[in-house]
């Protein structure tokens, strides 16, 4: 029963994402949106919780919240993938469920 | 003109996820156009607020990020960014833009605007203010 969880803030601020992560299960997946998407660039003191999990949990950035940002795709960490809008649909609805962490 | 006061305009939040930073870029400019002295400082989150090339098209939302490169029009000198908050985002002065000023008594010579500080001379800075105006 695989969940779709979205994170829209920055670890940098909150803890949002650490928090999602550790209660996400194997095969599960975790979409970047908005602010959210500066965790999944490299070099950073918090990029080890994508770095740590990516072998069991799918990782997505939202690509258009990545461009708005200023961030090179380019910069980001290995494995996660990049997703349009309409990827961004078909996460949710090739999930079960989506479970939005706000 | 006696009575300018030292504003400091505290910016800690990402631009566009809330409206803080382009709330905070108005209220700059407002103190600027007043001749007030204004530094801006970007601690934390507020360092992503200059990553050069944001491009919000996409998000159907205004790119204010152009925006501050005009602050040296204003007269805004002194831009201060805390080291260990770009070093904790992986981040590097070569990643934000690069803004300047024009000193009218060396010819109108483009100065560098923005300056990098450490948390304790950060501490320093706003120990010299006299208004503080957190976003």
């Amino acid at each position: 029963m695989p969940i779709l969880h979205t994170v829209n803030k920055s670890s940098y601020e909150r803890n949002t994402l650490e928090s999602c992560v550790s209660k996400t299960s194997k095969g599960g997946s975790v979409l970047l949106i908005e602010d959210g998407v500066y965790s999944a660039v490299k070099g950073g003191a918090k990029a080890g919780i994508i770095e740590n999990a990516i072998g069991d949990v799918s990782f997505y950035v939202l690509g258009p919240d990545i461009k708005a940002r200023g961030l090179d795709e380019g910069k980001l960490i290995d494995g996660i993938k990049v997703v349009d809008y309409s990827g961004f649909v078909e996460l949710t609805v090739s999930n079960d469920k989506v479970a939005n962490w706000l | 003109m006696s009575n300018i006061k030292k504003f400091c305009y505290l910016n800690r939040k990402a631009p566009y996820g809330t409206v803080y930073a382009w709330e905070a870029l108005e209220v700059v400019l407002i103190g600027a156009a007043f001749d007030q002295d204004c530094s801006v400082v970007f601690v934390d989150d507020g360092v992503y607020q200059l990553v050069k090339g944001q491009d919000t098209a996409d998000l159907g939302i205004k790119n204010f990020s152009p925006t501050y490169s005009a602050l040296g029009d204003y007269d805004i000198k002194k831009i201060y960014i805390e080291k260990e908050s770009l070093e904790e985002r992986g981040l590097s002065l070569d990643d934000l833009q690069h803004l300047v000023w024009e000193d009218e008594d060396e010819d109108w010579a483009e100065k560098d605007s923005i300056i990098v500080v450490t948390k304790d001379e950060l501490a320093k800075v706003l120990d010299e203010q006299d208004v503080i105006l957190s976003f």
